[in-house]
């Protein structure tokens, strides 16, 4: 059973990992626009300029 | 409009030479919308960075300081196709979402606790201890205890600060029994643990607080939602005034930056934004929204005037106050005060329970101890049966049924175009059996419309409807509205009496009855439509008068035939003139109702109904239902309601139908049930926990198996209060 004394430590530190993530990303505004964020995934902004022109008006930006 | 705008209260400065603006943004609804706006606003020279919130349709805007105008960010965007309101926070928002975050992170923790003290009792559960012996139980037990101790006073803290704050004020809630029941599981798992017993109860408590934090949570976020969407709603039809400087200049102004003793233009066609007393000019002011009244006053200088009442012939120059003794609004608020002190305070169902619930379950442990003692256990394992009593019996589903209830049936209500402003409103939605109605922009449309367009031959209504875009008088543009005129006659408006033109050769005019010789067709329109105001149109050789009032909303009477039908007893209270009142209550079909009501009279006819033992519920607009609003068990307001009257009522409904009051009523008699439901099946649970753990069979498997399947099924059971609502 000596396997605990580090398996132990491990859950909870992976645990703790979770933890730490969650209360990162609320603290940075993650969950203030859930719906936004959905929308904001499929937007092309980080394709170049002439790429977008050729994929459509997506972007609708003018 | 020409006049400048001032918008400098909305905006914040966040960082030095940095500006920033909230907008609420009508028509935000995908991911194109955004990016049109933030790539839009972004190009403008100066702004630092634009982010859309989709979730709450709001917009926030930086900019450096001095680089542009406020009013070009509006500018802006309304020419991207969105139009935008600056929006200012209120502090009591900032405090409840605080308050949220907080829950979210109590939550998190309490989750993370959870979890992984699970881990650990699963392990107990299945044998592990038994195989290896005590020494390593107690491991397992000492780490449980390393992961609930803290995660306990972490994310305990908002029950216990409650409860420490009632018990302070000698009052009891349900947070009591909570904290109770958690602290005695954790110094019984402790003292356990030391004393190398088999059982720990660390993983009830980490589970405890994880589903009662789940519905507090669900509960303030519901809350928050039905808050913001009231803000926005504030912010896009928020009055500006036009305020004048030095007696010259005219600026723009939102209401929020007008102080008492400025000085306010009020044109002939637009609404008084502000309350305040005639300062110069002549003209007729519609009061309706005001006192219910629907026939128009004169004032001349000197004479007062409320925010929300239409000003009709002539431009006005108000001085604002804002506490101006013996007028209407000294008496609604005198008369507010008073209401509020003799509303019958509710209690609410959760809080009930608690009362029942606390002294029964430590009355239970109690017996519990003493019976083992008698029946000769020492004392210490007849202490620990009794505490595993407590843990059993903590009000896990009990701390679940009422929210979990509140939060779907808050949702279904804001669906059908409700919003709920206090916490407790649903559930005295639910008790009322008595309705009273005020008329005017309740029963009514808040809009004038005409009333007689099917008897008018419509080529004359289509030349008055052209000669009515002319004017800016609140009852020609009804007229104008009605023949769905698009163009417009040059005509010579002569302010206060009509408008003329001479049109193919014909002199054609629109106007008072006395400018068009009306006198004696006027006789007939007035008899037929006793509530109307009258506008008359003369072509040379023909005259007609249109009868100009509020229609009831469009499904009033199916509405109200229908709540009559369940039983409620329908009442209206008008501040009209009976004339008015009796036309509309016969259109209606309602039996019982008064007019000619003072605010104060409304509250003795309420104050009436409850004494009988009825419970009503007060659905009005005007400044003088607020009130009436106050002093019954419930009310609910349109949207459209005048602002002191808004904050009173418990709810607002949204759009021109009368609908939303009875599904309103409805979903409140609905969600009633299954809390009550809920309440009991949470005593079910406890019949049948109880007694295995007073004689002493619990074990930390069962209650946890309890605790979770107990909440779940409140939990379950709380979802059927989205549908089937609206059925009758």
């Amino acid at each position: 059973m000596n396997v605990l004394v580090y398996l132990v430590p491990l859950a909870l530190a992976l645990g703790g990992v979770g933890l730490a993530a969650f209360l990162w990303a609320m603290r940075s505004g993650q969950f203030d626009d859930l719906e936004g964020a959905a929308w904001r995934a499929i937007s092309d902004d980080d394709l170049p300029e002439e790429k977008r022109e050729e994929q459509g008006p997506a972007g609708a930006s003018r | 409009m020409n006049e400048t705008q001032d918008l400098s209260v909305f905006v914040r400065h966040p960082a030095e030479g940095v500006a920033a603006m909230d907008l609420v943004v009508e028509g935000v609804h995908c991911g194109a919308c955004i990016s049109t706006i933030e790539k839009g606003l972004g190009r403008e020279n100066g702004v630092r960075g634009a982010r859309v919130n989709l979730a709450s349709k709001r917009v926030t805007v930086e900019w450096d300081e001095g680089a542009l105008a406020p009013e070009a960010i509006l500018n802006r965007l309304s020419g991207l196709g969105y139009p935008a309101y600056p929006f200012a926070a209120g502090t009591a928002d900032s405090v409840a979402g605080a308050e949220e975050k907080r829950l979210l992170k109590c939550l998190g923790v309490a989750a993370f606790g959870a979890m992984n003290v699970m881990l650990i009792s699963v392990a107990l559960w299945s044998g592990a201890a038994e195989a290896e012996g005590w020494a390593t139980r107690d491991f397992f037990h000492w780490l449980s205890a390393l992961v609930v101790l803290p995660t306990v006073a972490y994310a305990g803290r908002p029950f216990f600060d409650n409860a420490l704050r009632a018990l302070r004020q000698a009052s009891f809630n349900m947070d009591v029994p909570i904290t109770l029941g958690v602290m005695l599981a954790l110094l019984l798992s402790v003292v356990q643990t030391l004393q190398h017993a088999r059982d720990a109860y660390f993983d009830s408590a980490a589970m405890l607080l994880l589903f009662l934090l789940a519905g507090r949570y669900l509960d303030s976020r519901m809350r928050r939602k039905t808050r913001d969407v009231a803000a926005n709603l504030a912010a896009i039809k928020a009055e500006k005034a036009i305020k004048l400087i030095d007696g010259g200049e005219a600026v723009e102004t939102p209401i929020e930056a007008v102080q008492p003793g400025d000085l306010v233009l009020a044109r002939a066609g637009d609404r008084i934004a502000v309350d305040g007393v005639v300062e110069d000019g002549r003209s007729e002011v519609d009061q309706s929204l005001v006192t219910g009244e629907t026939m128009p006053i004169a004032v001349a200088p000197g004479a007062m005037v409320y925010a929300g009442a239409l000003n009709l012939t002539g431009a006005l120059r108000v001085r604002v106050s804002n506490a101006a003794t013996g007028t209407l609004l000294d008496e609604v608020n005198a008369l507010l005060g008073k209401a509020i002190e003799q509303r019958s305070s509710y209690v609410q169902l959760a809080d009930r329970a608690a009362r029942l619930y606390a002294p029964l379950v430590h009355l239970t442990a109690l017996a519990t101890f003493l019976g083992w003692i008698a029946a000769g256990l020492s004392w210490q394992p007849a202490l620990v049966i009794a505490i595993t009593v407590l843990i059993i019996t903590c009000p896990c589903a009990l701390g679940l049924a009422v929210p979990a209830v509140q939060v779907v049936a808050a949702s279904a209500m804001f669906r059908r175009g409700v919003m709920l402003n206090s916490a407790d409103a649903l559930e005295r939605f639910a008790d009322v059996d008595a309705i009273a109605f005020d008329k005017t922009g309740t029963l009514t449309l808040p809009q004038p419309s005409l009333a007689n367009a099917a008897e008018v031959a419509p080529e004359d209504l289509a030349l008055a409807g052209s000669l009515a875009l002319a004017s800016k008088h609140p009852l020609a543009k009804a007229v104008a509205v009605a023949a769905a005129a698009k163009n417009p006659l040059a005509a010579h408006e002569f302010p206060g009496q009509g408008v003329t033109v001479l049109h193919e050769g014909k002199r054609l005019k629109l106007g008072s009855i006395a400018y068009c010789k009306a006198e004696a067709e006027a006789a007939a329109v007035a008899a037929r439509w006793p509530d109307a105001s009258l506008i008359a149109f003369r072509a040379p050789e023909r005259v007609v008068v249109f009868a100009v009032r509020q229609a009831p909303r469009p499904d009033a009477r199916e509405t109200i035939a229908g709540l009559a039908r369940e039983g409620y007893a329908i009442e209206m209270l008008s501040g009209d003139r009976p004339a008015a009142v009796e036309e509309v209550a016969r259109e209606l079909a309602i039996a019982r109702f008064s007019a000619g009501l003072k605010p104060a009279d409304k509250i003795v006819r309420l104050k009436a109904l409850r004494d009988e033992g009825r419970h009503v519920l007060m659905v009005g607009d005007g400044l003088n239902d607020a009130p009436a609003l106050a002093g019954a068990n419930v009310s609910i307001s349109p949207i459209s309601a005048a602002h002191l009257t808004q904050a009173q009522a418990d709810a607002l409904f949204l759009g021109d139908r009368l609908a939303p009051v009875a599904d309103a009523l409805h979903l409140a008699r609905k969600a009633k049930r299954l809390m009550v439901e809920n309440l009991w099946l949470s005593a079910i649970y406890n019949f049948i926990a109880v007694p295995i753990a007073i004689l002493g069979f619990a074990s930390p498997l069962i209650a946890a198996l309890a605790m979770s399947g107990s909440s779940i099924l409140v939990t379950l059971n709380a979802l059927r209060a989205r549908s089937a609502g609206a059925r009758a």
